[in-house]
């Protein structure tokens, strides 16, 4: 692992029971990622996009092989070690974005602060400039459910951005939008990805986002078909 | 205290299905303290009317009386002491005489007592100077539920049969001179109750008596020959042993009251868990620990009861305020049902009862908020994210 490697896959398989048999979502998956990477890991619908994603956001463990997130081993891992790492150093992006629905935009955006026991003050300031770079200022005080689906999607990626994590796990963060709504949010996390050197790792099939993808890693069956750097 | 802070936004947001769970709780919480409140109010008024009409600061019985045996009436009683008949003599205490009779109101037979008390008495609170006799019948005091059973009316005379010291039969005439209502059936049921010198001449037991009744607030009961000084304790033996039996019937309905508020604590933390599967999902995405959600629907669950105590204050106490000053009203005629009770109660709140019922609702909707969220620790967060039902 060399200094700029943030993520490091190793022969990781997944299997699921299914039925009396088992269903290998993932079958010896080797990869690495560096930090301030825009990449994307791309496949029709079955192929273990998401399955991936999970275990890098160690919200999964694997069958067999390892992921190394930011020097910790998946396998070393507590469930509780995993979710401080979580809380740290990770952000997620969501299809059906995940809003709590109680919260205003403010709070949606606070929240991942607020289990960082950050001061009063230091929260305020860092989630008026995530909802900036979104451009949500004007809508704080709005719940989720008085906001179009673009302007959710925009508050989850302030959400994901306000602690300023090292990676951002998108699963299909598209899915939802129009044409119009999905440029401006990937114009967004681009735009962050080049101020902060944030890695950004989604999980897509939408050609939107690939569009916007400087590597694309295709998965098919579970297995890394291709692993291209489509732009500089 | 993050916790506490996400719950209290989660469980404002949820409005609606808060609210309910909270009036629902405070409804039981308000009906505990309410019926806890009337069943002591209840005890302090049956003694405060026991201590008013029939046992006063306290009373000597003949050594041989036994007011659960009627056989020890012929023996029960003496010429009064020296001590004794001082303290009557002062006002201080007042004697009493009880004999075995018959009356036969409208032909029929009834076995009763017939008891002499000294008409000038101010003691207990019946009015006995409605025993003065102005011509030769022998004026008699009843209650209302003598009155009742008897169907006998102020100013009727009935035939009354006695022995007398030397056991022979006697019979005479007496009037109802006046009818008197009192919560205290004792001194009522199957008793009809003359002057303390009638009784003695009839029964020619000439200043005997066979209980004497204290002034209330007396404190000297100086150990007196041939008699029993019988303190509260031993008076209230019988109301106690009611009373305690009244308190497990209302702590059978504290259960089941309680029990249904928390069943609906308990289905909406079900339903919470079950609804609410992605929000936990995304917690445990976001960097909180399984056992931090756990305890986030746990504290949840248990500030139901903290809002429904504020709640309950709320909307309670001028309630409990209110009732506590004017009186509960009983419905008229439940002394048929055999239960001895005032026409208006006033209920006394005890602050600790008040504080052991809050404090248990809290403990218990704690418990009951505590057992299903147990179960987000064991869910899957990649499933819990996508909503499906684990």
């Amino acid at each position: 692992m060399n200094n700029s490697e943030i993520i490091s896959v190793k022969d990781l398989t997944k299997k699921f029971p299914m039925g009396m048999g088992e269903f290998t979502a993932l079958n010896g998956i080797n990869l690495e990622f560096s930090k301030g990477e825009f990449s994307g890991v791309v496949g029709p619908s079955g192929s273990g996009k998401t399955t991936l994603l999970n275990i890098i956001g160690l919200l999964d463990n694997p069958s067999d092989g390892d992921a190394i997130i930011m020097g910790s081993s998946s396998r070393d891992l507590s469930v509780r070690g995993a979710a401080l790492l979580r809380r740290k150093h990770m952000g997620f992006i969501f299809q059906t974005y995940n809003l709590l629905t109680v919260y205003t935009v403010f709070e949606n955006a606070e929240f991942p602060l607020l289990l960082l026991r950050m001061t009063v003050g230091e929260r305020k300031k860092a989630v008026l400039e995530a909802l900036e770079w979104v451009g949500l200022t004007d809508k704080i005080k709005s719940k989720p459910a008085q906001l179009s689906g673009g302007e959710c999607q925009r508050v989850a990626i302030a959400r994901a951005m306000v602690k300023r994590p090292e990676i951002v796990l998108a699963d299909e963060p598209t899915a939802n939008l129009d044409a119009d709504n999905s440029h401006h949010i990937l114009r967004t996390m681009e735009k962050l990805n080049h101020e902060l050197k944030t890695t950004f790792i989604f999980a897509t099939h939408d050609d939107k986002v690939i569009s916007y993808l400087r590597r694309k890693i295709t998965l098919i069956d579970g297995k890394v078909s291709r692993d291209e750097i489509v732009k500089q | 205290m993050l916790a506490f802070k996400l719950a209290l936004k989660n469980l404002i947001g949820a409005g609606l299905r808060t609210w309910l769970n909270v009036f629902v709780l405070s409804l039981a919480l308000f009906m505990i303290v309410f019926q806890s409140g009337i069943i002591e109010g209840w005890n302090r008024q049956a003694k405060a009317d026991m201590i008013d009409w029939e046992v006063g600061g306290g009373e000597y019985w003949h050594e041989l009386y036994d007011p659960y045996d009627p056989l020890t009436l012929n023996d029960g009683h003496a010429v009064l002491p020296t001590e004794i008949s001082q303290l009557c003599m002062d006002g201080q205490a007042v004697p009493v005489l009880v004999t075995q009779a018959s009356v036969y109101p409208e032909g029929r037979m009834r076995n009763i007592l017939l008891k002499g008390i000294d008409q000038s008495q101010n003691i207990i609170k019946m009015q006995t100077a409605d025993l003065k006799n102005d011509s030769s019948t022998i004026n008699a005091m009843i209650g209302t539920r003598m009155a009742n059973a008897t169907k006998l009316k102020t100013n009727d005379l009935v035939t009354v049969r006695w022995r007398d010291a030397n056991g022979t039969f006697d019979a005479t005439e007496i009037r109802i001179a006046g009818i008197f209502h009192t919560n205290v059936p004792s001194i009522d049921n199957n008793q009809i109750w003359v002057s303390l010198d009638n009784l003695q001449r009839m029964t020619g037991m000439d200043d005997q008596a066979t209980y004497i009744i204290l002034k209330q607030g007396i404190t000297s009961t100086p150990t007196v020959p041939g008699w029993i000084y019988k303190g509260y304790d031993i008076l209230f033996k019988e109301l106690d042993t009611i009373i305690k039996a009244k308190g497990v019937g209302g702590i059978v309905v504290y259960i089941i009251l309680l029990s249904l508020a928390l069943l609906a604590v308990f289905d909406t933390q079900v339903l919470s868990i079950f609804r609410r599967e992605k929000e936990i999902g995304t917690y445990v995405a976001l960097g909180m620990t399984r056992w931090q959600v756990v305890w986030l629907f746990t504290i949840e669950g248990a500030m139901h009861s903290i809002l429904s105590v504020i709640a309950a204050a709320v909307w309670g106490t001028p309630i409990l305020y209110m009732v506590a000053k004017k009186g509960f009203g009983m419905p008229k005629g439940i002394e048929g049902y055999g239960l001895t009770i005032a026409e208006k109660i006033f209920p006394y709140y005890a602050a600790g009862t008040i504080i052991t019922m809050t404090l248990i609702i809290l403990i218990t909707t704690t418990i009951v908020s505590f057992i299903p969220s147990r179960k987000i620790a064991g869910m899957k967060p990649t499933e819990a994210l996508r909503g499906k039902v684990q």
